[in-house]
């Protein structure tokens, strides 16, 4: 079996080369696993907002699985008029006070700046419906005009799940109201059960429900088992999946309600 | 010449990891409702089996008997990443598909079970073609489970349409079922009862058999 006889003086139990094994081995695959991550990293990175960019395209339902091209995306992409909102002041910021408050609509990172305690602020129990510990203060929404007027407005969503902080987009019609579409782009939820966020059968079912009520409440609610035929304020929970299920309900309620963007939802017409 | 033929197609029929051993289950229920999936992970799979058999083989007169498995993890768990890495760059849609499946390549007991039962033993060589073998073992029964639970399932094979589904205006209404990780057991548990009634030497004797009814079998 092992070839002992070429290697009488070697003996490869001993305490040395045990050592030198253990810490050679390392130290190749560190350098290998290294090499590969940071050489592939630019190309991932695009890869991502790529992705990011398409699934605010296909909240916004401007889309169309397998018709449009990954070179098409960047140009449909430019039709939205990015805005910055201030969650603080309960609107969007013109131009000059973004630039101001040192928010640039493409580079902002929304995630990042919700780490650093200068630019958000951290969430009570109360408020922290959606499990996010702390809230930026600023964020980005995507804008889309059709003949002058408000005709979509995508908003990025986030919030925890099961496993893991379901990253996403829901887009709303021009009257702040009805969905016209919401999309997961990145999730560790459990693949078949949580994971069925992704399933584009079950976002089509958001399509026309409605967020509010007269008094601008949220009450849309994710439902366990199917919701009530022609419920505007009901979605069907996923099968499998109760507490990721409840846990894209709770970040709908947050981020559509009075802490997040619902006070800039209402004076939409303004 | 037969020896190498033997490692590499033995492990397809004769000796299959899935259907034989009843290796790398899990993986094989959650990847395989589509082709496109299941044939991503199967290279992948396959790459691992085989670099991680060659690389261990390489070394395997160094490698000391008592870390043996930590040291094969390592290499194993290195070239899982770099496969994680590559496939996020080239194949960004596909890895997202896959999620945890392809990290989870470092515990599928076929990596590990090779490294430890044929690479430590054999040359370079044999060992990297036996990676391949067994990948390719795999990799038959992942495509032919996916095959079937896609057509059944979706009523498509590798994204093309093949039964025009009702929502689209066709005929075929899909069987939920398939798309559900327990049909992939079925259809693993049948095939593995095919191959044995056609190779009846991989039936296993029974581990007991059931006496007569006795006064002592009572309560």
């Amino acid at each position: 079996m092992s070839n002992s006889d070429d290697t009488k003086s070697f003996d490869k139990d001993s305490m040395k080369n045990i050592l030198v094994v253990a810490l050679s081995v390392c130290f190749v695959c560190a350098i290998v696993v290294s090499l590969a991550a940071v050489s592939l990293k630019p190309q991932r990175m695009a890869n991502k907002e790529l992705d990011r960019n398409k699934n605010i395209l296909i909240a916004a339902g401007l889309y169309e699985d397998g018709v449009t091209t990954d070179s098409e995306i960047d140009g449909l992409f430019e039709n939205f008029d990015i805005r910055v909102v201030d969650f603080e002041e309960q609107r969007f910021l013109t131009e000059e006070e973004a630039n101001a408050a040192g928010v640039d609509v493409i580079l902002y990172d929304q995630r990042k700046a919700s780490k650093a305690p200068s630019l958000s602020k951290g969430l009570s129990k109360k408020e922290d419906i959606a499990s996010i510990n702390r809230r930026a203060r600023y964020s980005i929404a995507y804008l889309l005009h059709q003949d002058s007027k408000l005709d979509r407005i995508v908003l990025p969503i986030h919030g925890y799940g099961l496993w893991s902080t379901l990253y996403g987009f829901i887009a709303l019609k021009g009257d702040g109201n009805t969905v016209s579409g919401i999309t997961f782009y990145e999730h560790q939820e459990t693949a078949g059960l949580g994971g069925e966020v992704d399933n584009p059968d079950w976002k089509a079912l958001w399509q026309g429900k409605e967020i509010y009520n007269a008094d601008h409440d949220v009450v849309l609610k994710v439902v366990k088992g199917a919701a009530i035929p022609g419920a505007k304020h009901q979605v069907d929970g996923l099968s499998g999946a109760t507490l990721t299920s409840r846990g894209v309900q709770n970040l709908v309620t947050y981020w559509l309600g009075d802490n997040a963007f619902g006070p800039i939802l209402k004076n939409l017409e303004g | 010449m037969s020896n190498v033929k033997e490692i590499l197609f033995g492990p397809i029929f004769n000796d299959n990891p899935i259907g034989l051993q009843i290796l790398g289950i899990c993986s094989a229920l959650a990847v395989t409702t589509k082709m496109s999936v299941a044939l991503v992970m199967c290279i992948a799979l396959t790459l691992v089996t085989a670099f991680s058999n060659l690389f261990i083989s390489l070394i395997r007169n160094r490698i000391p008997s008592s870390i043996r498995i930590i040291v094969q993890m390592t290499i194993i768990a290195s070239l899982v990443i770099v496969v994680d890495q590559i496939l996020g760059a080239v194949a960004y849609d596909i890895s997202k598909q896959l999620t945890v499946f392809v990290g989870l390549i470092i515990t599928n007991c076929i990596v590990m079970g090779r490294a430890e039962a044929f690479a430590m033993q054999n040359p370079p060589g044999l060992s990297f073609l036996d990676g391949i073998g067994n990948g390719l073992g795999y990799s038959v029964v992942l495509m032919t489970v996916a095959a079937i639970r896609e057509l059944i399932g979706s009523g498509s094979l590798f994204g093309f349409e093949i039964l025009p589904l009702v929502t689209n205006g066709g005929w075929y209404s899909p069987m939920g079922l398939m798309l559900l990780p327990p049909s992939a057991f079925f259809i693993i548990g049948m095939l593995i009862w095919a191959l044995r009634a056609w190779k009846t030497e991989q039936v296993e004797a029974a581990d007991y058999s059931i006496g007569g009814h006795t006064a002592l079998s009572r309560g």
